[in-house]
């Protein structure tokens, strides 16, 4: 028997109740929002509810909305049951200013360069990381590349005009 | 007197005293741009710290200027062994945003495609592990059957290495007879060549005892380490993308997914031998799927989907609606629906997943890569930990590491 959407639903509302911002259902996979104090919590209880057993960490990344204030940067976990094979999507935000997230590196082992990387392109400041240092990128480098205000090209250019061929 | 003699050792240095070894980032044994910094003991190494990012190229910062289609030249990039996979796996990220449907026919195309790509790239992947132990023959005689997968690829698509593959859709053009006539070459006499290969090896006491036992990982810490692929299936667990989660009408093919039980690079070894077996089966099932195709079924390549897919030519000189697509399309003007997904791909390192966020704008407002090579290499401390040197560069080369698709 596969676990439903609606028994993770229950499950997870249970368990943290006010914790939890939203739900997306209507995404390819299950979305939960939730607090970003939980994410660890929310995380451990996925992966040791014997019930759910989100034990494979498939992908962490980040996010940056600008014109989100006081949430601007995401972290975005995907994690696998494979046993019953079904996915989850779990985000947490955080404001650019303390982008301080607890880290999962004493659940997955995998998460470790894996934030390494978000840390590297959007600064999240992992709490407990054993190692957090620049994966990717050189070491010298003093601003996270991914966030949006780091222009992709030269911004002194002035034959492209963003109004009529910008993203 | 011996010419060392003014060299002052202190007294058991070996047990004593460590060495500080870096293995790359240039060295021919890594096959690739990665750094170990191996602290030593002797020959064995006591602790084992990886450097990645030489190759770094920004392709999720690149990703957010390029409109879907341009997004196909980077993926090839990843893993260049085989390209054309990761090619397909980002269209059908694509499709799936989109909501395009594609017909069976581009889809058997497709896992044609997707399989010879598998096979040439754990063609290249065990025959290095050859390579590194000391068999350089086997490398030699397969890489005549890598060349013939490209000439497929030129003949399907204009190019060889990075194949910048197919369209949001379908394929730019119809699979020609002679690509056909050379996939049943390959299908023809590959098996031959690769049994051949395995003879080399697998019942090679020279082999077994430099690869059995060495580089293993259990189950457990396989799959805390995010393993996919057949690292993973060497480990014992079953995973499979295109069991589990069937794209490209996977569901429609007959095939068995081969595990390991140590986790060893013998059991790797074995595991990528056995998908081949595997693959040149589902090719030869797709082919005739392919080839059982009628009438105006068998010209189909592409999905009907004028918004995303760009007009033939001619109709573009002749047609008015043609010509409205071809410069919406070229321009970036076409409607991209606002969403998020993630689709991944059983590529031949494992789990190759795509995280693409879309804010109705012409290009990705954001887009991940799940890398597999990446995900995987960071436990390579661990397995070479208390290991000897030699051991260690076998498991370098049967993890299947590209340096590629670890940086991107």
């Amino acid at each position: 028997m596969s676990i439903t959407r609606d028994y993770i639903k229950e499950k997870l509302n249970a368990q943290f109740g006010d914790g939890i911002i939203s739900w997306n259902d209507a995404s390819d996979i299950l979305t939960i929002e939730v607090k970003p104090e939980l994410n660890l919590k929310v995380l451990t209880f996925l992966h040791d509810e014997p019930t759910l057993g989100f034990q494979f960490l498939t992908d962490l990344t980040g996010i940056h909305f600008p014109d989100k204030t006081g949430a601007e940067i995401g972290v975005i976990y995907h994690v696998h049951n494979l046993k019953e094979n079904v996915r989850l999507r779990v985000k947490i935000f955080v404001p650019i200013q303390k982008p301080d997230v607890y880290t999962a590196t004493g659940l997955y082992s995998g998460a470790n360069w894996m934030e390494r990387e978000t840390f590297d392109f959007y600064g999240i400041n992992f709490i407990g990381h054993p190692n957090l240092k620049r994966v990717l990128n050189v070491d010298e480098m003093d601003y996270h590349p991914l966030r949006k205000e780091f222009p992709l090209e030269d911004q002194t250019r002035i034959d492209k005009d963003d109004e009529m061929f910008g993203r | 007197m011996p010419e060392q003699a003014n060299i002052v050792l202190p007294e058991g240095s070996l047990e004593k005293q460590t060495t500080r070894l870096n293995l790359g980032p240039t060295h021919p044994a890594t096959h690739g741009v990665f750094q170990n910094i191996l602290e030593m003991d002797g020959e064995r190494i006591i602790k084992a710290e990886s450097t990645v990012g030489y190759i770094h190229r920004a392709f999720e910062k690149l990703a957010e200027r390029r409109p879907l289609y341009q997004i196909t030249t980077l993926t090839d990039r990843l893993n260049y062994c085989s390209a054309p996979l990761n090619n397909m796996g980002w269209h059908m990220t694509c499709e799936k945003l989109l909501g395009v449907k594609t017909p069976k026919r581009v889809d058997y195309l497709r896992v044609i495609i997707m399989e010879l790509s598998r096979i040439s790239d754990h063609l290249i992947c065990n025959s290095i592990v050859g390579v590194d132990t000391g068999a350089y023959t086997g490398f030699l005689y397969v890489m005549q059957y890598r060349e013939l997968i490209y000439e497929i690829y030129e003949e399907v698509c204009g190019s060889r290495l990075t194949t910048n593959m197919g369209r949001i859709g379908g394929f730019e053009r119809n699979f020609s007879n002679t690509a056909f006539q050379k996939i049943e070459q390959f299908l023809e006499e590959f098996p031959k060549v690769w049994k051949e290969f395995e003879n080399l090896f697998m019942r090679n006491r020279i082999f077994i005892e430099r690869t059995k036992g060495t580089g293993a990982i259990s189950a457990e810490r396989a799959l805390n380490y995010s393993f996919t692929g057949p690292n993973l299936r060497a480990a014992g667990i079953d995973y499979d993308v295109r069991v589990h989660a069937p794209y490209s009408s996977y569901e429609d093919f007959d095939f068995i997914i081969p595990i390991g039980t140590t986790g060893d690079n013998y059991d790797r070894f074995m595991v990528r031998g056995e998908e081949v077996w595997q693959s040149l089966s589902i090719i030869r099932q797709a082919y005739e799927k392919v080839q059982s195709f009628k009438g105006v079924d068998a010209d189909v390549y592409h999905a009907d989907a004028p918004e995303y897919y760009l007009p033939a030519k001619a109709d573009v000189y002749t047609k008015m609606e043609a010509l409205i697509y071809h410069f919406k399309i070229v321009m970036g003007e076409t409607e991209i629906p606002v969403g998020e997904v993630y689709h991944s791909i059983e590529g031949a390192n494992g789990e190759l997943g795509f995280y693409l966020v879309s804010d109705g704008g012409r290009t990705p407002y954001r887009l991940h890569f799940r890398r597999p090579c990446f995900i995987y290499y960071q436990a390579y401390e661990e397995i070479v930990s208390n290991t000897m040197l030699s051991d260690a560069i076998i498991t370098l080369s049967s993890l299947n590491l590209i340096a590629g698709e670890m940086d991107a």
